[in-house]
């Protein structure tokens, strides 16, 4: 039996605000941060993305230290950081990690119009800007794995706590908008023509947001505290950029925490999915979870909410999800209408009341990655 | 498999691959980062007798310094001009660093934990605990684990299978050792 793992407070820095508090009243009105961009320094045609004005984080920023010496990522994580950290008892010590999970970091240090060095895009430089601006003692482990960064992040703070590396840890995630990634998956013809649509019958691809949010994960337990109970993380071995046909490494993921956490299907209250909403994913993740007889499980993908904000999906996504448990609330599915995928899935189509006591956060990436976690309220 | 020669990376990649004799077209299409990756996986794993089902719940842990970037450059290069714009699917799908980390689970059915890691220089402390809690937590009984670079100072990367039954101790001291050596 290992020890018990705890996550204490947490915050969110997203188009739909800079608290929690923010975050979730927009979602109980089902919200969504998705809107046409005409951003020709990034696309030359408008395209559909979730985007934090730059001026309003300036302005908050303020209260920390000057905007003007910060990248805007860097200024999103050091918000987060700072507001989590405000809210918490928690006294960085020799046994405090601090661990940063981004898939792109600041890429936008390498646009040639960009004032800042070029090394800014390296993510260790990312990592100990925040590391210096805090004081953590211990040098930043950066996890950079695709879309599932965010997530693994907190199963990699769980797993150092269990195993006496640390005591606890900040886990902050973030990604932004760029030219480098909207014209990535432009290229990829990946981005949909609209907000996107998971799971619908409609759906033709991803919107892209940026977001930063960040928790404290400890083996102290707070009254409010929420406690990991299992993770798995596992690759599917079967193509670079397209998810698996069975499910594998997502099904393999789950089962990893379902046993870990000595949990049985019947027994989880609420998925939050990664839901993605290209054609190949959101079937992919159906099989999954028909395959873990999850099938029945109220489910949501919060892409349709804040587009898909690439490594900080998986942290943002679990941190409305902690949310969701203590307000006992199921949140819905935004951009969901026909079903579009071959096996059922109970889709959340409206804010609704409902005991959640165990929770099930998942996020698939390129490479194969998979990863999904088990929370108890 | 560190290399501070003169001599480019497509050309010794080339040469290694050709060297060990292997059939796996794929390995062309792969930028480098994943030819090295996969390069000095190869070496590795066919150097050790282990089971198709023990591969298959083989962990991978992969760090390196420079994440993606050798990549990132080349793609930031084909979209920096409206006049030379050719963003291209086939290196786009590159610019993540765990990409090469993939190509080797799916060449060896690998479908264990993963996990890429960055840190500023090689961390040999974080890869042993990192391991360890991955064998404590019964996720995994055999890990992949190493640094895979390719940066401003050139390539260099080191690999080793960390297991329960294994001939030299698990410690950061041995890590430390073998990686200056290679």
């Amino acid at each position: 039996m290992q020890q018990p793992v705890y996550i204490q407070e947490g915050s969110v820095i997203t188009p739909l605000g800079f608290t929690i508090a923010d975050n979730i009243s927009a979602i109980e009105k089902s919200q969504s941060a998705i809107q046409e961009q005409n951003k020709t320094e990034i696309l030359d045609t408008p395209f559909y993305a979730a985007m934090i004005d730059s001026e309003k984080i300036d302005t908050t920023f303020k209260s920390l230290d000057d905007a003007s010496k910060y990248m805007k990522l860097e200024k999103m994580m050091l918000l987060s950081v700072a507001e989590t950290l405000k809210k918490s008892t928690l006294t960085i010590s020799d046994k405090t990690a601090l661990i940063v999970a981004t898939t792109k970091g600041s890429i936008d240090a390498l646009n040639t119009d960009n004032p800042f060095p070029e090394k800014r895009a390296y993510l260790s430089v990312l990592a100990k800007t925040i590391q210096s601006f805090f004081g953590f003692k211990q040098e930043p482990i950066v996890v950079s794995n695709a879309c599932v960064s965010g997530i693994l992040a907190v199963a990699v703070a769980k797993r150092l706590i269990q195993n006496n590396i640390c005591d606890n840890a900040v886990v902050v995630a973030g990604d932004l908008v760029s030219k480098f990634t909207v014209t990535g998956f432009n290229t990829f013809q990946a981005l949909s023509d609209g907000p996107c649509k998971p799971y619908s019958k409609y759906r033709n691809g991803i919107s892209i947001g940026e977001a930063a949010a960040s928790v404290i994960v400890s083996k102290e337990k707070k009254t409010s505290s929420i406690q990991i109970l299992g993770d798995g993380s596992c690759n599917d071995a079967n193509h670079i950029s397209g998810p698996s046909r069975t499910g594998e490494g997502l099904y393999k993921s789950i089962k990893s925490a379902m046993l870990e956490a000595n949990v049985v299907s019947n027994e989880i209250d609420l998925i939050s999915a990664h839901g993605t909403a290209t054609i190949y994913n959101d079937e992919m993740e159906a099989i999954a979870f028909n395959r873990a007889h999850l099938q029945d499980v109220p489910l949501h993908s919060l892409k349709g909410t804040y587009g898909h904000t690439l490594g900080a999906s998986g942290l943002l996504e679990a941190i409305i999800g902690f949310e969701a448990m203590k307000r006992n609330t199921l949140f819905p599915s935004l951009g969901y209408d026909e079903s579009g995928i071959s096996k059922p899935l109970h889709i959340i189509k409206e804010v609704k009341n409902k005991s959640i006591s165990t929770f099930l956060k998942t996020a698939s990436g390129f490479g194969g990655s998979n990863t999904a976690v088990l929370f108890k309220n | 498999m560190t290399t501070k020669n003169t001599r480019s990376f497509s050309e010794f990649a080339k040469h290694v691959y050709k060297h060990q004799e292997w059939e796996y077209p794929k390995f062309f299409k792969m930028d480098r980062l994943s030819k090295l990756t996969f390069l000095t996986s190869e070496i590795v794993l066919n150097s050790i007798p282990i089971s198709s089902r023990d591969k298959e719940r083989m962990a991978v842990v992969f760090s390196n310094k420079s994440a993606s970037l050798d990549t990132d450059k080349v793609y930031q290069d084909s979209i920096n001009s409206i006049e030379h714009f050719y963003p291209s699917p086939a290196v786009f799908v590159y610019t993540l660093p765990n990409i090469g980390m993939g190509e080797v689970c799916i060449k060896n059915k690998i479908q264990g934990e993963n996990a890429f890691f960055v840190f500023d220089e090689f961390n040999p402390l974080f890869l042993k605990q990192y391991a360890e809690s991955l064998a404590n937590n019964q996720k995994a009984k055999h890990i992949l684990c190493g640094w895979t670079e390719i940066g401003e100072k050139g390539y260099n990367s080191f690999l080793y299978l960390a297991s329960q039954k294994g001939t030299l101790p698990y410690t950061e001291e041995t890590i430390k050792k073998l990686y200056t050596q290679s």
